[in-house]
């Protein structure tokens, strides 16, 4: 008996096998009822029926925008790379943004009781609202669309941190607080000691889950504000009706996601300690 | 005030309850001198735990004052080490780490290589040379105590607080870290108030023993000296002409007169009664019933 690794691999590879056999056999064009005319030979053939293409059309594609991924010729004809860079760019702008006002006001929310009550009601009322419609806002008052697509992806990090740091920060054992205490650390030192290493596994978490929740919403302010990015190139290859490179950057944007939860899920790994 | 290196007066701690404050302990009065072992026993509930954590500055009290080394105790201080019964170290740090965070912190200018040095020569002491690298979670019950007593000792506070150190640990494992804490404290002649439920253990590590009535209202009645010569081992005190005049006078104390003796406070005086169990005369303290020698197979109260 293969070891079970090895055994799951090969079963998701035949998953992956079976998948792209069923797309590329039902996508495959119609046998032409009769001869091609001299007008359709003239012009390419007589694919004329709108379909899905098939993958290994998509994979040829693939192929050719990932061997030349930074090419720039002009406006609506740049790189895959490049689209990708932008998106980043502004996803971990507005996530590192995030970063720096949810941890601190975490902390303070875990610490004080006080605080936690006077901002928990602000939090329940914002945290439900979907990032996309501070949009309008954000452009009305920012008056530039780069600036309001970094500042939706600021507003829709900064809860998961917020509450997470809250509540890991909350949650330290009061053994340790006494440690500090027996050991005259004054209050910043406490924090930076041990708060913040013993809440760090529940704050990595958050931040986990806001890169999650950031790519997610990156493509649809993309969209709406349009110009470059990954988001921006989903629909803009729609608008040109090449499904190609729909379904390329669909399967790019699963990667870059999972990359991007990768490292955090090892920056989770290096701050987890076991009690 | 008082000539003791440290002096409990009057102190007294209420806990608010529905109907009217619990009062744990009250008036409770005692002194501890410059390099002695102190030991307390008491039953549970009689507010041990309250004082140590008072002495430690970590709660404060009803009323009353803890005076040490001339100045009153207001909050937590490097001054008074503490080792809490579950350990406390901190589990995202390697055992020397946790001993380090505690020199560090005693002696901040220090650079990094002597705070290592000191603190690597206080695992050693421990037995715990070899796995300084180890973090909590992969040492033993009786290993993080260890790093724990030498996280105290390394700080070399003026007053060392154990809270039950012993008491979530097997019999054999206590016994072992005992010795050690007898070797370190030759060593070192720390000042030590001890808390403990266990009688042997506290006749094996103290010079006095105060004995607290039981709660609520409870108080410090007996200070009870342990007259035997030093060093000590668990192997051979049992030997020693004084082991079961202490022994007996001390569970006779738990079992018979912890109850009674709350139940007629209010007609003793401030300081706890000295009692000398090894002295062969009669002394007025020395409880009535000395021909009936206490349960011994009792060995341990909780």
């Amino acid at each position: 008996m293969l070891p079970l690794q090895v055994r799951s691999a090969l079963l998701s590879l035949v998953i992956l096998v079976l998948a792209l056999g069923v797309w590329e056999a039902l996508n495959q064009p119609p046998e032409a009822s009769e001869g091609l005319s001299e007008f359709e030979l003239l012009m390419g053939g007589a694919d004329q029926e709108a379909r899905v293409p098939p993958p290994s059309d998509v994979l040829s594609h693939a192929w050719a925008e990932l061997s030349n991924p930074f090419y720039d010729a002009g406006p609506n004809d740049k790189g895959i790379g490049i689209q990708l860079a932008y998106s980043l760019y502004r996803v971990l702008t507005g996530f590192f943004a995030a970063a720096l006002v949810a941890i601190p006001l975490g902390f303070l929310v875990g610490m004080s009781p006080l605080m936690y009550r006077a901002l928990n009601p602000f939090i329940q009322v914002l945290r439900p609202i979907s990032p996309l419609a501070w949009m309008p806002l954000a452009l009305f008052v920012i008056k530039d669309s780069e600036q309001s697509a970094i500042f939706v992806i600021f507003i829709c990090s900064i809860w998961p941190m917020l509450i997470n740091t809250a509540f890991g920060v909350a949650g330290v054992r009061r053994d340790w607080v006494r440690v500090a205490q027996t050991h005259e650390l004054g209050a910043l030192k406490t924090a930076y000691k041990v708060i913040l290493p013993a809440a760090a596994p529940t704050i990595v978490t958050g931040m986990r889950i806001s890169i999650g929740i950031a790519w997610l919403v990156i493509v649809a302010a993309e969209m709406l504000v349009g110009g470059t990015g990954i988001g921006y190139y989903v629909w803009n290859e729609w608008n040109n009706l090449d499904l190609n490179s729909v379904i390329f950057s669909i399967l790019m944007i699963g990667i870059v996601g999972m990359v991007l939860d990768l490292i955090l899920g090892r920056v989770e790994r290096l701050v987890q300690y076991q009690e | 005030m008082s000539k003791h290196f440290l002096s409990v007066e009057g102190l007294k701690r209420e806990f608010p309850a529905k109907d009217g404050p619990t009062v744990v302990f009250d008036n409770v009065n005692f002194g501890i001198e410059k390099g002695e072992f102190v030991c307390i026993i008491g039953h549970s509930g009689c507010g041990k735990s309250t004082i140590l954590n008072v002495l430690a500055g970590l709660d404060q009290p009803t009323d009353g004052c803890v005076i040490m080394d001339g100045k009153e105790v207001s909050g937590p201080s490097l001054d008074r080490g503490v080792v809490f019964q579950n350990y406390s170290l901190l589990p995202w740090l390697t055992a020397l780490q946790n001993v380090s965070f505690g020199v560090g912190a005693r002696w901040p200018s220090w650079n990094k290589e002597r705070v290592r040095e000191h603190s690597a020569r206080f695992l050693d002491m421990v037995g715990l040379g070899k796995a300084q690298d180890k973090k909590p979670a992969a040492l033993s019950g009786g290993m993080r105590q260890r790093v724990s007593i030498a996280r105290a000792f390394a700080t070399s506070p003026k007053l060392l607080l154990l809270d039950e150190p012993f008491g979530a640990l097997d019999a054999l494992t206590r016994g072992v870290i005992q010795d050690e804490l007898i070797k370190i404290w030759d060593e070192t002649h720390q000042t030590v108030f001890m808390i403990t439920h266990d009688v042997d253990e506290a006749t094996l590590l103290s010079d006095r023993i105060l004995l607290m009535t039981n709660g609520p209202n409870a108080k410090v009645a007996e200070s009870v000296a342990i007259n035997i010569e030093r060093p000590r081992n668990r192997a051979n005190i049992i030997e020693h002409p004084a082991y079961y005049k202490i022994r007996n006078h001390l569970v006779n104390f738990l079992v018979n007169r912890s109850g009674e003796l709350r139940d007629a406070s209010g007609e003793q005086g401030r300081y706890p009664v000295s009692v000398d169990p090894s002295a062969d005369h009669e002394s007025e303290a020395e409880p009535t019933g000395r021909e009936e020698p206490a349960p011994v197979l009792k060995r341990q109260l909780t």
